[in-house]
């Protein structure tokens, strides 16, 4: 063995390799049930805080399609996921996609109910400015707590935009542009759902315009995730 | 005072040789997480697990591995730790994992943490190893907890707020708040503040330094003035 001391070494290596890996093995296998669960009810508390669990009796986490409009929702593979009471529609909550924040896309959640009213909005992941931008946030400011129980008739078309352009919303002290793309985002999702609502809840046809069918996957759950 | 080599090793990791303040190691996430105390103290206790774990294997293994492989090895079992304390955050604090992030996996590339393993853990007996690693990590995790809470407090006003996503919700009474009517100093929340406040508390700790040196040196002269008069006489 002492004449070939690369192999020595090389073995060294690949035992340390082996005895890491299993390590990291073993955890992932101790915990892997935790997290997945973890990630479940972070995602179940936030859809909860829109479509209260009561008035709900499906399992709305994988009731859930992806939707493909740039346009409206912001984004291709947009998460919708489906409440039922006893069947019938309650509320669809999007996972729509802010494209034109000032720092980058945000990410929302924004409950509808079926008769086109919002459950409310919640900003699940975003870059804004901290301490300017990010008045949206819940824990910083109730602004978000705005949309709740409006809709495409409350306030009217014209009306869905932030004050300073002729909107009912109100902007941030030193930051326009990130309310007024919250704003924008938010109306054109109750646009999409305006559109095509009702067929959301029915088993996905080719009927429904650019649906990219059922999915199992989700999206990362509410939070703020690492800022920078 | 520093005869006995454990006090010398606990009084190098929390001042003398401070990673942070004096080795200047880490500075990524050092300066990258403290935005606020508790996101500080999370990774400090993040980072002082994975030093102690690692400093203790490779003190374990020193007479084992052979030294051309002995970074490799190094890195391997740093990085192994490091999975595996993020796997075990993100199921059980999984909130506060959510914040840390990115973060977490850097512990992996914190200089501070391979430093200790070769220039300590590798030379030293297992005890020692984790003593010096527990000492450092706390060094470490004290520096991450005082500018987080300094940048915290300028900047937004609070201290130790989100305190329950570690604690529990009994941590909410941990809460401090100037009163809602502190807007903060923004900049002390964004990177610069995190360069400025590390920047003070570096100059701090060189001014206490350069005041109990001088105190010490007066001490000594003293005596020794009397002796060499005393030799002249």
């Amino acid at each position: 063995m002492n004449k070939h001391p690369v192999m020595l070494s090389g073995l060294i290596l690949a035992l340390f390799a082996v005895a890491g890996t299993g390590l990291v093995a073993f955890t992932h296998l101790q915990t892997a049930d935790r997290i997945a669960e973890n990630e479940r009810l972070a995602l179940l508390r936030s859809l909860n805080a829109l479509i209260p669990a009561d008035s709900i009796d499906n399992d709305i986490i994988s009731d859930n399609r992806l939707l493909d409009d740039p346009d409206r929702l912001g984004g291709d593979r947009i998460q919708v996921y489906l409440g039922r009471k006893q069947g019938q529609p309650v509320a669809a909550v999007f996972g729509s996609i802010v494209p034109d924040g000032y720092s980058g896309p945000m990410k929302l959640l924004v409950a509808v109910r079926i008769d086109g009213t919002l459950g409310g909005v919640r900003v699940v992941s975003h870059k804004e400015t901290p301490g300017l931008g990010d008045k949206m946030e819940l824990r910083k400011s109730d602004w978000i707590l705005g949309f709740d129980n409006r809709s495409l008739n409350n306030p009217s078309l014209a009306g869905w935009g932030v004050k300073r352009d002729g909107g009912v919303f109100d902007q941030f002290t030193g930051a326009t542009v990130t309310p007024r793309s919250i704003v924008k985002a938010v109306k054109n999702t109750l646009i999409y759902f305006r559109e095509h609502g009702e067929r959301l809840f029915e088993p996905p046809t080719d009927s429904l315009p650019k649906t990219a069918g059922l999915s199992g996957d989700h999206q990362q759950p509410a939070g703020n995730r690492g800022r920078e | 005072m520093t005869d006995n080599p454990y006090v010398k090793l606990v009084k190098d990791g929390l001042w003398t040789n401070n990673q942070a303040l004096v080795a200047l190691l880490g500075l990524c996430p050092l300066l990258a997480v403290t935005n606020s105390a508790v996101n500080g103290l999370g990774l400090g206790i993040a980072t002082t697990l994975v030093l102690t774990l690692s400093n203790g294997t490779v003190s374990l293994i020193r007479n084992l591995v052979r030294s051309e492989v002995r970074l490799p090895v190094f890195v391997l079992v740093i990085a192994s730790f490091v999975t595996a304390v993020e796997l075990s955050m993100n199921a059980w604090f999984h909130e506060l994992y959510k914040i840390l992030g990115i973060f977490i996996p850097l512990i992996v590339t914190n200089c501070a943490i391979i430093g200790r393993a070769e220039a300590y853990a590798s030379k030293h007996s297992l005890g020692r190893s984790l003593l010096d690693g527990l000492a450092m990590g706390i060094g470490f995790t004290l520096v991450l907890v005082t500018l987080g809470a300094l940048r915290e407090l300028v900047g937004q006003g609070t201290l130790f707020d989100q305190a329950h996503l570690m604690f529990g919700e009994a941590a909410q009474g941990l809460r401090f708040s100037l009163g809602e009517d502190f807007k903060g100093m923004l900049m002390a929340i964004l990177p610069p503040g995190a360069f400025i406040g590390l920047g003070f508390l570096i100059a701090i700790k060189n001014l206490i330094d350069k005041r109990l040196t001088r105190r010490q040196a007066a001490t000594v002269r003293e005596p020794l003035e009397q002796g060499t008069e005393a030799g002249t006489a």
